[in-house]
């Protein structure tokens, strides 16, 4: 009740000194000192501190099971554990959108302290656009989203948060992905701001890249995390199914992966800073994009909470008004330094753009898979989805040629590079990962030449990122280890495709299954009583042509607030391989439901992914 | 006539220009073949041939029609007008229940029957795919 209280007070107080903040900013524009005036670091720091104290206390009233506050009674439970209960203020949407505001005013705080050798313009420039944002989140929230609506009389118990996102790992997705995806509203702000300052210059994209590797780094992790729990949790048994929430996630990825490989190129070369804006400015576009077709509900799924079309409304013409504004800057502001650079075709920066033109392919891939079904059901009501086979084929085929690409890039020098048609380290390096692939293939019945190639130059790909770990400079270790952690990733992707299989059968406890390599007995079934849900958890002996048993205890479990049930999936995992059983209640039968599939190599995609992305980072702790 | 220079920048443009051109095709004509269409079981009724392409049919397990064996799951899929019979060997996700918002993909057989391959349920309890809350609405 206090607390509640105190929450929505220090918001509106944190709206007031964000509306200050801003003739103060602007009024120092044309005070002539080098650094920015205190008060704006003032203003700043208050205005964190109120939005931070107005999150706090939504966690308050979380933990205390405030239901007077109608966020708490809609998505909380006393019998929730606590831990549960404090992820469930970011697990609604009201709450996840406090958070996102407390991320933005964090790292416009952050970029004031850590850019003080950077010009007094361009600071001040980044942070009125930000504050911008910043107000557009506080009026979002107040207007049409207000975490902390009263409801008089307190109801005695809450409706209880949704069951499926009771889980550890899905704690943490939230926050994580919005600091991937609030990330980059600095590197919209300040690429903003560099557009009026005329500053789009090699030391703009020093100070910019640091922002691009942290979005990266969140963003790459925040969807690593959210795929982890679609594969247990939801038992969807994989690592991407192409749901349009995957896809939207996927797109602000594509974009900053190619953003951290232009934006060095403007550093080192002071090229391509036209495409560096335009990606920049894109790659908070397609997250707000994201955002707004989430929770309009426009795409039904796990992420969309009650919808209010006001909501809807609002974004859209949000998103509207900050492209119009970018863009109108971007038009009439922007003047291109014209510096004549030489370049020859064998050359890092030309291998560089290489890579770009391919994530903007992929990007447009996933953009229209996405897109298009939405723009069909409003235009001709009619409706459609766009499955893996659409990615599949759009994909695949291209990434042969990037993964090439991807091998022999990053080892050419700036400029110009002396090719060697004839290197016979790289022949040999190719001739064994040919053979690699050989052994591999002879063992399954697979071997269509696709496959083949496939395997082959991810394979290839694989040798030259460890070899280069063996190259001497050491300049560029973030690099070696992402794209360590990426060859691994696709390496471990294509052998699991190759390599998975599934068996789904119906079966009566006491009842054994044959398939073609092996056998599946259901011993038993035990239930037990937990504190929020009920817990049936089966046993089954599986027994396969390598005559290793092994035993796997899938489980079922019926939440009563709200009354819901979800199956836990059971996967031993090792590094060879994980064995993933599920079971799933038909009907009040005897019968259940159940799918084993042996997943290669799973706990290796997301070890590479989390490398991958980990790798970035490297970057900050060298220079210390 | 024209330097070197301008040369280069005129092939690399349309370079260009032609693989943007032709990625978009590529997109386009592979999202023609890929794409499944989303009908209603009286949709299915009134389709006048039936072709021999994957769809989806969304709506309500009827109440009492799920029958289930070791191999097979057969239910019926209704959006309260119009019938449709589906047949099934797959896992079925967790709120695939009677009088439950359900979608089947898969190809027709006739217009009674569909061999599913797959069957998604929504993640949140209170689902109902749109056709069927737009059939119960204009009730």
């Amino acid at each position: 009740m206090f607390f509640s209280q105190l929450g929505y007070y220090s918001l509106i107080c944190g709206l007031i000194f964000s509306v200050i903040l801003v003739p103060i900013a602007y009024k120092d524009l044309s005070i002539a000192k080098t650094s920015i005036s205190s008060n704006i670091f003032i203003f700043t720091s208050l205005q964190l501190i109120f939005v931070f104290l107005s999150f706090i206390c939504l966690v308050i009233s979380f933990i205390n099971s405030d239901f007077s506050n109608e966020i708490v009674y809609n998505n909380s439970h006393t019998t929730k554990p606590l831990f549960y209960k404090i992820s469930g203020t970011w697990g609604n949407h009201e709450g996840s959108l406090l958070l996102c505001l407390l991320i933005l005013v964090l790292f416009i705080f952050i970029f004031l302290i850590t850019s003080k050798r950077e010009p007094k313009k361009y600071q001040i420039f980044t942070l009125l656009f930000q504050e911008v944002i910043i107000i557009g989140f506080f009026l979002f929230l107040l207007i049409t989203s207000n975490p902390f609506n009263h409801l008089f009389p307190a109801p005695k118990e809450g409706l209880g948060l949704n069951p499926i996102l009771q889980d550890p790992i899905l704690a943490i997705h939230p926050p994580i992905l919005y600091l991937g995806y609030i990330g980059s509203s600095i590197i919209l702000s300040s690429s903003i701001a560099a557009i009026i300052q005329n500053y789009v210059n090699s030391q703009w994209a020093k100070n910019l890249k640091n922002w691009v590797i942290i979005s990266w780094f969140f963003l790459t992790i925040g969807i690593v995390l959210g795929s982890i729990w679609a594969y247990y949790e939801l038992g969807w048994g994989g690592f991407w199914f192409w749901d349009p929430v995957e896809n939207i996630s996927l797109m602000p990825w594509l974009c900053l992966t190619a953003l951290v490989h232009s934006v060095i190129v403007l550093e080192k070369r002071s090229m391509l800073a036209t495409w560096t804006l335009i990606l920049s400015i894109s790659s908070f576009t397609l997250s707000m994009c994201g955002t707004f077709l989430v929770r309009s509900g426009i795409l039904n799924s796990v992420h969309a909470f009650a919808n209010d079309p006001k909501r809807g409304v609002f974004i859209l013409i949000f998103l509207f008004l900050l492209i119009i504004i970018s863009l109108f800057i971007f038009f009439v502001f922007y003047k291109e330094i014209k510096i004549e650079q030489k370049s020859f075709l064998f050359s890092k920066e030309i291998s560089i753009l290489i890579n770009n033109w391919f994530m903007m392919y992929f990007l447009s891939v996933v953009l229209i898979g996405t897109v298009y079904p939405i723009f069909l059901e409003v235009i001709a009501n009619e409706k459609i989805s766009v499955g893996p086979p659409f990615y599949n084929k759009l994909l695949i085929p291209f990434l042969i040629p990037f993964l090439f690409f991807m091998s022999i890039g990053p080892s050419m020098k700036w400029i110009r590079h002396n090719i060697k048609l004839i290197n016979v380290r790289l022949i040999l390096l190719f001739l064994l990962s040919s053979f690699v692939s050989y052994l591999i293939l002879i063992r399954t019945n697979l071997n269509t030449l696709f496959t083949t190639i496939l395997l082959v130059v991810s394979i290839y790909l694989f040798f030259i990122t460890v070899r280069d770990f063996f190259i001497k400079n050491q300049k560029n270790f973030s690099q070696k280890i992402s794209h360590f952690g990426f060859s691994l990733l696709i390496l471990s992707i294509v052998l699991n495709g190759i390599f998975s299989s599934e068996v789904i059968t119906n079966i009566k406890i006491g009842e054994k299954y044959e398939f073609s390599n092996g056998s599946i007995y259901f011993e038993n079934i035990k239930s037990s009583k937990k504190q929020n849900y009920m817990s049936f958890v089966g046993t089954f002996r599986i027994i396969e042509n390598n005559n290793k048993e092994i035993l796997l205890r899938p489980e079922l479990r019926i939440f009563n607030q709200p009354i819901t049930i979800t199956s836990e999936a059971d996967i031993k995992t090792n590094f060879i391989g994980d064995k993933f059983l599920v079971m799933n209640l038909v009907k009040g039968n005897e019968y259940y439901n159940i799918r084993y599939q042996t997943k290669p190599f799973m706990i290796w995609i997301w070890l590479s992914a989390i490398l991958m992305g980990s790798g970035a980072l490297t970057n900050f702790f060298k220079r210390r | 006539m024209y330097g070197k220079k301008v040369k280069l920048r005129v092939l690399f443009i349309s370079l260009l220009l032609i693989s943007v051109i032709l990625s978009i095709f590529l997109i386009l004509k592979s999202l023609e073949e890929n794409v499944v269409y989303f009908l209603s079981p009286t949709e299915i009724r009134n389709l006048t041939e039936i072709e021999n392409k994957k769809i989806r049919i969304g709506g309500m397990v009827k109440d009492n029609s799920i029958v289930i064996d070791s191999e097979n799951i057969s239910f019926v899929i209704t959006d309260f007008k119009n019938e449709i019979n589906v047949n099934y060997s797959g896992s079925v996700p967790n709120l695939f229940k009677e009088g439950k918002g359900v979608v089947a993909e898969g190809f027709l057989k006739d217009k009674s029957l569909l061999i599913a391959e797959k069957i998604l349920a929504k993640h949140d309890e209170n689902y109902m795919p749109p056709e069927v809350k737009e059939a119960l609405e204009k009730k």
